[in-house]
């Protein structure tokens, strides 16, 4: 530990007076959602169990041909899947616990978007700058992850291109989406708002794509986990829970 | 002031702000009737928002109707049909004998046959059953409003929760007033043009199409008007399944 604490400090010397690499309010955010997101990953797996056929349209059961289903048993003894066993149900519990981190992604979302286009944090932060944008920086960052550079230590101080459209799209792209799929499955919510499902084609076309939705985000949160394993998971990590190395240093 | 004290005041602010406005919320939540049963313990939270936001939100709102061209071709259900004798020896004379009894807060405690229930106003509808397992199929359902039933009873004006339960042992469910009192809550008898067939429920079953399916009660026995659940006991899955 203070080995690291020691080696981190001299790397970063040249920052000891700027702000903590992540604000108090993304780091805390951040891992709420990390929580949120691998209790709704769990959850969502078990849900899918009970009955891993999916199918577009409004319907879809086992008397319908589906459009694919999953090459896993499932927890229904109804169901066809291959397997000469039948899962434990735990359809009970996983609902609960989905709804409820949903609720809490909800409020922390919410929490982290005032806080972001207050404090301009999308702007500063996220959003490219067109320099970035252009066609022979753009290049450089692909080449540079394609060869999996370990990137330098003053990398660390800002998102790199790839990484800041990344974050943009699961922010403003695929969290709303995954919410707004769930909701359309919801038969009192769609009561009171049916273009939530229309507009997608039915109730089981939003279940299908709240699936690929859940798809795309756990490969987002994978290559995320790959790529801070590259960049030096612990101190990475630790910037994340402490804010910034310098933060460290101050303690010790 | 320095930064540090700046934001231990601010977060100070906001926790004492979040704790009483938690406070305000939960109190009025609790007087218009927006926290459920199975409000308490590890989902309590979770089912409590769903429930509130989702009671005000479908204050007046219909489940979603379809075309007769939308029906499923072959609707499915889960299960076995009951298959205990007195199930069998009523569905052996037609279900003639079968009673639905109505008790509880209601003015005329009592029950009806299926000829007394086929004798009210016909309801139809074309909606959406959603299985939590997630599944599906939409069907034509024939019936007679829970809330006419209701009324012929004499409900008592104070009453909060509908109690129903099924001839298949051990079960037993309930729902809120505004949905027992709902347009499109139906007691069925009929589906797709035909008696409701065995597999689904019949000869009668609940059908509360803004909740899913496992609210929908199959062989529906009993119907007891209360004004509090005492002695609730949450079951595995959510008591409000308008999710």
């Amino acid at each position: 530990m203070v080995g690291s604490a020691g080696s981190a400090r001299s790397a970063f010397s040249a920052q000891v007076d700027n702000p903590p690499r992540h604000a108090a309010l993304v780091r805390i955010t951040h891992w709420i959602s990390a929580l949120c997101f691998f209790t709704l990953l769990v959850t969502g797996i078990e849900i899918i169990l009970s009955h891993p056929r999916f199918y577009w349209g409004e319907t879809g059961n086992l008397n319908m041909t589906p459009l694919f289903s999953l090459p896993v048993p499932a927890s229904r003894p109804a169901v066809p899947t291959g397997y000469g066993f039948v899962l434990p149900d735990q359809n009970g519990w996983s609902r609960s616990l989905h709804f409820e981190s949903a609720w809490v992604l909800v409020f922390t979302g919410i929490l982290y978007i005032v806080y972001g286009l207050a404090t301009k944090h999308f702007w500063k932060n996220l959003v490219p700058d067109s320099d970035d944008l252009s066609g022979r920086a753009f290049a450089a960052t692909i080449v540079g992850h394609l060869r999996f550079n370990r990137p330098e230590e003053s990398e660390a101080w800002r998102y790199n291109t790839l990484q800041r459209l990344a974050y943009l799209a699961v922010i403003f792209l695929l969290v709303p989406l995954a919410i707004w799929t769930g909701l359309a499955m919801s038969p009192a919510v769609v009561s009171a708002f049916p273009s939530l499902v229309t507009s997608l084609g039915g109730q089981q076309s939003a279940r299908t794509i709240h699936f690929f939705v859940s798809l795309l985000l756990l490969v987002f949160v994978v290559v995320h986990l790959i790529m801070i394993s590259i960049a030096g998971f612990a101190k990475r990590t630790r910037m994340m829970i402490a804010g910034g190395v310098q933060q460290g240093r101050r303690v010790v | 002031m320095n930064k540090i004290s700046r934001r231990k005041w601010l977060a100070g602010g906001i926790a004492v702000t979040g704790a009483s406005g938690l406070a305000v919320a939960g109190k009025l939540a609790s007087r218009y009737g927006l926290i459920p049963p199975d409000h308490s313990g590890m989902y309590g939270a979770g089912h409590a928002l769903t429930y509130a936001s989702q009671r005000l939100l479908t204050a007046n709102s219909f489940a979603r109707e379809f075309p007769r061209d939308q029906i499923s071709k072959a609707p499915f259900v889960t299960g076995r049909p009951l298959q205990d004798d007195a199930f069998k020896q009523l569905q052996a004379s037609g279900f003639s004998a079968w009673r639905l009894a109505v008790d509880g807060m209601v003015a005329h405690p009592g029950s009806f046959s299926l000829s007394d229930l086929k004798s009210y106003p016909l309801n139809g509808q074309i909606t959406h059953l959603a299985c939590e397992e997630g599944w599906s199929f939409i069907a034509e359902w024939f019936g007679v409003r829970l809330s006419r039933i209701l009324q012929e009873s004499g409900i008592q004006p104070d009453a909060k929760y509908v109690v129903y339960t099924s001839l298949e042992s051990g079960l037993s469910d309930s729902i809120d007033m505004a949905d027992a009192l709902h347009p499109q809550t139906l007691i069925t008898y009929g589906m797709n043009g035909r008696d409701l067939p065995v597999a689904h429920g019949g000869p009668i079953r609940l059908r509360l199409p803004r909740q899913l399916g496992y609210k929908s009660m199959k062989y529906l026995t009993r119907i007891t008007v209360v004004d509090s659940l005492k002695g609730f006991v949450p079951g595995d899955y959510s008591w409000y399944a308008g999710i």
